[in-house]
């Protein structure tokens, strides 16, 4: 609950009905889509402009209450669980296209708007933004932003990271700035933009952004080819990018994704196959003909036992059908999921996939392993339950021996997802103790009084 | 049990929610886009991840059941959108007819509404007769306008004047015979050789106010090659009363109908209307807790097919031009429930020279989910508000459906879009029957004079 004399504040600034700090209200900003972390809010807030947005980060400001950003809470990383109270701001309130700028191919929008309806409004316009992540239906282009989320078309696309040409936030002291703009260069002092995206709510919160676009791709063929070994799965997706050609998608599952998939879609997958690799290619209609030929070739020539190359949108669209359905097959098998999102250089795919089958069997644990194999962004997916409490804790060390292994090839332990509140003890065998504190010395430059989504990145 | 009903309603709520369809819920929020409530209120806990969520935390000790949770389970729609768009396959409806029911059980209602539930679910809707000497006694009702009935008892203050004279207007002429009555005997056999036997369920608000329809659904089952069978006292489904927390009622329905059915010859029980199907196929559900039943449930459910999935498999049907623009829109409980989909626009589409066109966003609810357009009446016509927005986008003169509450509810939307002129709403059946009566030779078809009920 709020102190009386906050709320009172509060609602000055909002009206009654935007600040909430009734029992229902907590409990259910309380979670996001992490497994196993709930904390409950002092209460909750929804602000309909930036000013809301500066009055809000005043009033926390003068009485030390932490402020959480939240869209629509569907991180993986527990960052928008309150884990030491304060107010939760949801910014779904905030959600206009501000504008489609045509002649710079930019589109200008407020935090709230969901990743699905800029999908929607661009490519009316024919025009395109790439980053989709599996998510994006509900997922807020504020949170897109905050997280650095990827998706599907990040190999040939890169992700969010690579479209926010510009944002507007307010920081932990209710001032507004403004960073990048319309502009495709701009070298004038620190990037901040990009300091903020990935930013996960610690640094400010966003209040506007701008957004590169490209033309909308003619059009997409899908392939689909099976292996009976990981290596040469693995070799493939080397042997496709040595060719010089960078396909929109190149989605990998392992065996017991591909089995888990089956039993449950039943969609005709060779449960037999130790990996299978999705492929998909975009642009005109020439260039994508070809490149698919190609890359058939050479699926067949590094050891594939079966390719199909779909004929039409609507068999692409079946073939990729096993790739949207790992999710929920998954999530069916077992009440808990907890999905992971380790990245290593392409080269070690074959490797990594190899050592979360080991650590698997060691700690006795079902793992599933399925990504975007062509930028190396894999998905070890831990099926349990969160009522077991012989099994949690190796799950615990299992998700330790996953990112100590990621870390020894090369990798990171969080490719999309964002470090938050579930990977924070990690972030240093990651970045070694110097980065640790230069992150850390960034974070207390930006928000000296710990404002912003404290105990989010780093330890508490 | 104490003296406070909200700590039995707690003790309930505990013992009776299932707690491996709560821990399912990954809190993903892919259901948040699908969900009514939760697009038009903008909070998390109007949402299914959050109705969820107030589920589990009292399941699991941490929060007791208040008004507010009261609240915020009657303003949920059920209308289930949120199921298919769960990666999960969490059963929302399942967990919002335990609390519903555990509410019901528990917390005082007031007079008017306890009164009004006791006559609605207990002493009407079982019996079908008695739902008919009402029928007779509404169309007096009609007459006079609902508006004085609702002004006594107390719903008038929740409810515009507006609304209502707009119900009043959409009501069809309630009909003391159904199809029982209209087609005297029951046994219908089919036209030709015999592919199957069927029993129609006949359904009350079905057979009350569309009774038309079902002797429609009778004579399309027969054109299809089935042999119709018409049950002699049907009791009603239990839908209604699962969806209200009428559980013990709703136990008493389920059984009564599987000991009708499971007595008779048949390969198949026809439902035509997408909430008595969703509800019927759900028995062993409903049942879980009574071992003695549970086969017979099973034995009972996957005989329930929905009339187009019948039709569909049937012999084809002699069906004639019809020149009209025509849109659908799916019943929730068809879609989400009995995971019927395609299968009436695929009826649809085998008329001639039809012109389809696809309604955006028809999975949505139409805001009628059973009695929600009397309890919430904001929320259900700014909900049905935006659905005739996008169903006058589509320029079609015939919306078609496949659920009397939603064809009501469409009705009464037609009536406050003030499009009566051009459009009607038609149950699939009537419009089948329609085309498979239409002059071969004429376009007049192309004329169908607009008729609304
Ligand atoms: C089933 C599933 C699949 C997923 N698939 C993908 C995927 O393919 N790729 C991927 O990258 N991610 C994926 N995610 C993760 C998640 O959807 C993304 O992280 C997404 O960007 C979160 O958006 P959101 O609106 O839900 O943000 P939230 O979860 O509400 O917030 C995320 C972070 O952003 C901050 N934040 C939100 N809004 C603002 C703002 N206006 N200003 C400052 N900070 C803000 C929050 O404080 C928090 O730190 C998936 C998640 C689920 C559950
Ligand atoms: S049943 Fe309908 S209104 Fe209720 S939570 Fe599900 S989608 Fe929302
Ligand atoms: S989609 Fe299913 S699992 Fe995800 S939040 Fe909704 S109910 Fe829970």
């Amino acid at each position: 609950m709020f102190s009386t004399k906050i709320k009172e504040s509060l609602i000055r600034i909002l009206g009654n009905e935007f600040v909430c700090d009734d029992t229902e209200t907590c409990i259910t900003y309380s979670y996001d889509a992490t497994p196993l972390y709930q904390e409950l809010p002092d209460g909750v807030v929804f602000p309909k402009t930036t000013e809301d947005v500066q009055k809000i980060l005043r009033l926390a400001n003068e009485h030390h209450i932490p402020v959480i950003g939240r869209g629509s809470g569907t991180n993986l990383a527990a960052d928008t669980v309150p884990h030491q109270g304060g107010m939760v701001m949801v910014m779904t309130r905030m959600n206009n296209i501000v504008e489609i700028d045509q002649e710079n191919l930019t589109i200008t929008v407020q935090p709230g708007v969901l990743t699905q309806a800029i999908h929607e409004a661009v490519e009316a316009n024919w025009l395109f933004y790439p980053p989709d992540p599996s998510s994006m239906k509900i997922s807020t282009i504020g949170g897109n932003i905050a997280e650095g989320s990827g998706g599907l078309r990040g190999l040939k696309y890169g992700t969010t990271r690579d479209y926010v040409l510009g944002l507007e936030a307010v920081l932990a002291n209710g001032e507004v700035i403004r960073t990048g703009g319309k502009l495709v260069k701009d070298v004038a002092g620190y990037d901040m933009t990009r300091l903020l995206v990935g930013s996960e709510g610690t640094l400010a919160i966003i209040t506007e952004a701008i957004l590169k676009l490209i033309p909308l791709p003619e059009t997409r063929k899908t392939m689909m080819a099976q292996f009976n070994n990981i290596d040469s799965a693995a070799r493939t997706v080397s042997a496709i990018i040595a060719a010089r050609i960078i396909p929109c998608t190149l989605e990998f599952m392992d065996q017991r994704t591909i089995q888990v998939v089956e039993d449950h879609a039943k969609i005709g997958l060779p449960r037999d196959m130790a990996a299978i690799l999705l492929i998909e290619q975009d642009g005109s209609p020439s260039i994508v003909e070809d490149d698919l030929k190609k890359i058939n070739q050479i699926c067949l020539d590094f050891g594939s036992v079966h390719t199909h190359v779909a004929q039409n949108l609507a068999e692409g669209t079946k073939l990729m059908a096993a790739r949207r359905n790992a999710l929920s097959a998954l999530a069916r098998c077992r009440p808990t999921l907890i999905l992971e999102d380790i990245t290593v250089p392409r080269s070690q795919i074959a490797t990594m996939v190899k050592i979360i089958t080991d650590i698997a069997d060691h700690h006795q644990l079902t793992i599933c392993t399925f990504g975007h194999a062509g930028d190396g962004n894999l998905h070890p997916t831990i099926l349990t339950d969160a009522r077991d409490s012989l099994e949690l804790p190796r799950v615990e060390k299992a998700l330790a021996d996953i990112f100590a292994a990621a870390i020894r090839l090369g990798g990171t332990i969080t490719g999309e997802h964002g470090v938050g509140l579930a990977k924070a003890p990690y972030l240093e065998w990651k970045v070694g103790h110097a980065g640790y504190h230069a992150l850390h010395a960034i974070k207390k430059a930006l928000d000296p009084t710990n404002l912003l989504n404290p105990g989010k990145i780093f330890r508490s | 049990m104490s003296t406070n009903p909200w700590n039995d309603l707690e003790e309930t709520l505990r013992q009776t929610l299932d707690e491996e369809e709560l821990t399912r819920c990954m809190r993903c929020g892919f259901c948040l886009p699908s969900c009514p409530t939760y697009q038009e209120s903008g909070k998390e806990a109007a949402s299914p991840r959050g109705r969820i969520a107030l589920m589990k935390a009292i399941h699991d000790g941490k929060i007791s059941p208040d008004p507010t949770f009261q609240k915020q389970m009657n303003y949920c729609l059920g209308c289930r959108a949120c199921e298919p768009a769960c990666p999960a396959d969490v059963r929302f409806g399942h967990l919002l007819e335990q609390s519903r029911a555990a509410i019901t059980s528990h917390v005082p209602t007031p007079l008017w509404n306890k009164l009004i539930r006791r006559l609605f679910f207990h002493t009407l809707l079982p019996h079908r007769s008695r739902l008919r000497i009402v029928a007779v006694l509404f169309f007096v009702y009609q007459q006079l306008g609902l508006r004085t009935l609702f002004l006594r008892s107390g719903l008038a203050k929740k409810i515009l004047p507006s609304h209502l004279l707009h119900m009043d207007k959409a009501l069809p002429l309630a009909s003391h015979r159904g199809v029982r009555e209209r087609m005297k005997t029951d046994f219908h056999p089919a036209h030709g050789v015999a592919i199957g036997r069927v029993a129609l369920f006949p359904g009350c608000i079905m057979d009350v106010l569309f009774p038309q329809t079902n002797t429609h659904t009778v004579q399309i089952l027969q054109a299809a090659g089935y042999d119709v069978i018409l049950p002699n006292k049907q009791p009603c489904c239990g839908a209604l009363h699962a969806h209200a927390g009428e559980e013990k009622k709703a136990h008493q329905l389920a059984k009564e109908n599987i000991d009708l059915f499971l007595k008779m010859d048949i390969d198949w029980i026809a439902s035509n209307a997408g909430g008595c199907g969703a509800h019927l196929i759900d028995y062993p559900y409903l049942l879980k807790n009574s071992p003695q039943w549970k086969a017979f449930a099973h034995s009972f459910a996957n005989r329930v097919k929905d009339i187009s999935e019948l039709i569909l498999a049937g012999r084809p049907l002699t069906l004639h031009p019809l020149q009209q623009r025509v849109t659908y829109q799916s019943s929730c409980h068809l879609q989400n429930g009995m995971k019927v989909e395609k299968e009436p626009l695929n009826l649809l589409s085998l008329i001639p020279k039809i012109e389809l066109v696809e309604l955006a966003e028809s999975e949505r609810c139409c805001g009628s989910a059973g009695i929600y357009n009397l309890t919430h009446p904001h929320t259900s016509f700014h909900i049905l508000d935006e659905k005739m927005e996008r169903i006058r986008h589509t320029q079609a003169n015939t919306i078609v459906t496949s659920n009397p509450g939603c064809l009501l509810q469409l009705t009464i939307g037609i009536h406050r879009a003030r499009l009566q002129n051009q459009l009607r709403a038609l149950h699939l059946i009537d419009f089948l029957m329609e085309s498979m009566k239409a002059e071969t030779s004429t376009d007049s078809a192309s004329e169908t004079p607009i008729k609304n009920y």
